[in-house]
């Protein structure tokens, strides 16, 4: 009870190290919000843009967050994505708009069963079952669109699958929003989510507890594919095409995000907001970095360095 | 309880073996709806593992569990959960990175009109738990960054929110004090008015003979007598924890101790939570025994001593000179080396090799220049599997494809090669089969012969009686008695076997009393 009492006054210095994302977030948006007015970083234009670039990777990493939370990882998002714009395209050609849709879902629950299958199943580490499927999914997308492009040719599909806007606000925001708002829940409320903390949290004591760690650890893995096949379709219709190149080195930005935000690469916490706004920080430093005129080698030597930062100052000392 | 009361559990032939070491051998076990009933033995008669049986975390090789009346149909912790079950591990059950009441309610949580995790129920809910039980434990806080105590207590409370049919407890009271363990008890016999089956683990006879309404004795994995409490008398359920139980220990000789000079003192000496206040001298030649419950303080006072938990008062004098040890580095520094008590985590690397494990202790004497000593590495690890008599394939084979009795070798033999004058075994031979326990026993004396001065930790009295030369007696942090190992046998008695079950009775009626003592220091404390 006494903890209790004295808890409100010391919160935000008892939480900064938690909260440095937030903190980090508004001060390099002032930083280049002062430095780069000029350039037209304040621009609501180049603002939406940051949001068109960051939302195929704060999709995945919703996903992923939910992967490390159980103690598991997925490095074959971006594989997976780029193989979801092949298949999506490919359908669309032959079957429409609703047949690509269902292209892309398929992909995403093969891939990701396959993952689960091989993961709880056969008991191959998550970090190599997807390491190994990165390079298969890239494969098939090459085999398969003959190295090739293939366009799409259904405006509708485009528009709905991030090429569209509704007035200002781009299509992309809303599949953000929406999958940011069901993820929030999912693993703050849900009976699922607190399974998911649960298992990576310990996965003995949540045996011991009456959980299914296996079929958790199945289902996050499925539900991460299909959030990257969920992503290739948006970048298949953001691009209105299908290439195998899309969606390439993805999974690093993807894992950043989340453990930016706060998610433990060692399982047992996460948080979805706080992967949002690490998608958003990581798009926010690369649209500064080029908005400065920055080399590309400069910019993969900053955004790295900042990275670095913002996860020492998370760490927990002592 | 005069019409008979409804089976609430039966178990019937179980047997389970683990890796040729049969655990459990055809046992029977039936608790009665409306009673609390004890479960004792010693240590590796089959308490816990009967338990995890019953828990579903075991599936048995053998046997049949009815639980109310129905067959389990699959041995599971699901299964045994909606056979209404519920069982408190020993921490085996908590997860760090949630809260107390979200590990309390896990997987039951009470949800909101969209079927979402109300967290404000769960927080209430837990808190009643606790006020019930008039404990103080913060369910809001990570369990994460509890004390042992309080994973204990929410354990406990996981287990008694479950409104089971069964309720397990597993030696319940080592994390509550004296008052608490009577409100504990309190709720137990309301739980027992409402026809609920309690299963009661504790090495506290005491409490046992308060609560218990019949016991149920396992030996060696074997049951051996089911009978209400009226008809067993402590010293009775002593006899039958014990048993005819020697295999092999009876016949290690002892011999005769030249007792040197005094190697190691402690006067006053306390850790940062225990030992408390504890002074003992070990002399050059002989082997000195740690008895007591867990959490008695025996393993804190061993780290003490090897710089892991270093002293925050006391003095530690080597040979008359008094030292401070502060890291590990200090302890070794001084001639004393530690043989831990996790064999897998703490004293071996399972993968590497025998000859690598060997010297990890020694390699800034083997590498002086930054380059390691192939030919020195294979000169040492030779001459400790010669003089350990170790059994393995090859100096180049993984420790892990050893039996565990030569891994403790291995892990013994890498400290003996820091040349250490004092040397702690802490629990030196759990989970080593029978063969290789009176083989380290052996190796202790010979040990002590040679002039080393050795402790030992051991929650097995035979070995402890077979192993030393005096045996002190602690209890709460607390050092209560220094028997004379010599003390304890019986003059008239001339067959060796049942020397040492006298013998073992003894202790374990020292062992009590110093427990019993320790409850009347508290309780004074209190009023």
């Amino acid at each position: 009870m006494a903890k209790a009492a004295t808890a409100p006054a010391g919160a935000f210095f008892a939480n900064w190290r938690q909260n440095i994302i937030y903190i980090g977030f508004v001060v390099i948006f002032l930083v280049f919000a002062l430095t780069l007015n000029d350039k037209g970083f304040l621009n609501p234009n180049n603002l939406l843009n940051i949001v068109r670039q960051t939302a195929m990777i704060a999709v995945m990493a919703v996903a992923m967050t939910f992967v490390l939370s159980a103690g598991e990882i997925d490095l074959s998002v971006g594989a997976v994505a780029g193989l979801a714009t092949v298949t999506v395209a490919m359908a669309i050609a032959v079957a429409g708009p609703v047949g690509g849709i269902l292209a892309g879902i398929a992909t995403g629950l093969a891939v990701g069963m396959f993952n689960g299958w091989l993961t709880t199943k056969i008991g191959i580490p998550s970090f190599l079952t997807t390491l190994a499927m990165m390079g298969i999914a890239k494969g098939v997308a090459m085999w398969i669109s003959d190295t090739a492009a293939v366009p799409i040719l259904s405006p509708g599909y485009s528009w709905v699958f991030g090429g569209g806007s509704v007035g200002p606000i781009p299509v992309l925001m809303f599949w953000m929003a929406i999958i940011a708002g069901v993820g929030h829940v999912a693993l703050r409320r849900s009976g699922f989510g607190r399974r998911v903390l649960a298992t990576g949290g310990g996965e003995t004591a949540a045996r011991y507890s009456g959980i299914d760690t296996a079929s958790i650890k199945f289902r996050v893995l499925v539900l991460s594919s299909c959030a990257a096949a969920l992503a290739g379709m948006l970048y298949a219709g953001r691009l209105q095409s299908g290439r195998f190149q899309l969606g390439e080195g993805d999974e690093l930005s993807v894992i950043a995000a989340a453990v930016l935000g706060g998610t433990s690469l060692f399982g047992g916490k996460g948080t979805v907001i706080g992967t949002i706004v690490g998608a958003l920080m990581i798009g926010l430093i690369n649209n500064g970095l080029i908005l400065m005129g920055l080399e590309f080698s400069q910019q993969l030597i900053a955004r790295g360095g900042i990275i670095i930062l913002a996860v020492a100052l998370s760490q927990k000392r002592g | 309880m005069t019409s008979p009361a409804p089976v609430a559990v039966r178990m019937t032939g179980i047997s389970k073996s683990f890796g040729g070491i049969r655990a459990l051998d055809a046992v029977d076990f039936e608790v009665h709806a409306g009673e609390v009933h004890a479960l004792l033995g010693g240590n590796g008669a089959g308490k816990s593992t009967i338990l995890k049986v019953l828990n579903g975390v075991h599936v048995p090789d053998e046997g049949e569990i009815v639980v109310g009346g129905s067959r389990l149909a699959a041995h599971t912790p699901e299964a045994a959960r909606a056979a209404g079950i519920a069982m408190n591990f020993q921490e085996m059950s908590l997860i760090p990175t949630l809260t107390v009441a979200q590990n309390i309610f896990l997987t039951r949580e009470a949800r909101d009109a969209r079927g979402m995790i109300d967290d404000a129920d769960s927080l209430r809910r837990a808190q009643a738990i606790f006020d019930m039980l008039k404990v103080q434990v913060d369910p809001a806080a990570l369990v994460g960054d509890l004390g042992a105590g309080q994973k204990q207590l929410t354990e406990i409370a996981k287990a008694i929110s479950q409104d089971a049919r069964v309720l397990i407890l597993d030696e319940p009271s080592t994390a509550l004090a004296v008052s608490d363990v009577e409100r504990l008890f309190v709720f137990l016999r309301k739980l027992k008015s409402e026809g609920v089956a309690i299963i009661y683990v504790s090495h506290r006879m005491d409490e046992i003979a308060r609560i218990a309404d019949r016991a149920t004795i396992l030996r060696d994995g074997k049951h051996v007598i089911t009978a209400p409490l009226s008809d067993l008398p402590i010293d009775t359920m002593i006899e039958h924890i014990v048993g005819k139980r020697s295999k092999g220990l009876a016949d290690v000789v002892r011999g005769d101790v030249f007792r040197g000079e005094v190697l190691l003192e402690l006067s006053g000496v306390t850790g940062p939570h225990k030992p408390d206040d504890v002074s003992l001298s070990l002399h050059r030649g002989e082997v000195l025994g740690l008895a007591g419950l867990l959490g008695s303080g025996r393993s804190a006072l061993a780290r003490v001593i090897a710089g892991i938990e270093p002293a925050v008062a006391g003095e530690i004098r080597i040979k008359g000179h008094k030292v401070a040890i502060r890291r590990p580095a200090d302890a070794i520094a001084n001639g004393i080396a530690l043989v831990p008590e996790a064999r897998a985590t703490q004293g071996i690397i399972p993968a590497h090799n025998v000859a690598d494990n060997m010297v990890m202790s020694v390699l800034g004497r083997i590498a002086p220049r930054g380059m390691v000593d192939r030919p020195r590495v294979r000169e040492i690890a030779d001459d400790m599997i010669a003089r350990l008599s170790i059994k393995t394939a090859s100096r180049d084979h993984a420790v892990s494809t050893l039996s565990g009795g030569n891994q403790q070798k291995v892990v013994i033999g890498k400290w003996l090669a820091t040349e250490p004058e004092i040397l702690i075994l802490d629990e030196p031979t759990a989970g080593i089969d029978i063969g290789s326990k009176s083989e380290i026993i052996r190796l202790v004396r010979d040990l002590a012969q040679a002039g080393k001065g050795v402790i030992v930790i051991s929650s097995e009295l035979s070995e402890l009686l077979t192993a030393c030369d005096r045996i002190l007696v602690m209890a709460d942090g607390r050092a209560h008695q220094m028997l004379d190992r010599a003390d304890l046998d019986d003059p008239a008695e001339s067959d060796p076997e049942h020397a040492l079950q006298v013998a073992e009775r003894r202790l374990q009626v020292e062992i009590q009393k110093a427990l019993s003592a320790d409850t009347r220091i508290k309780e004074a404390s209190h009023g």
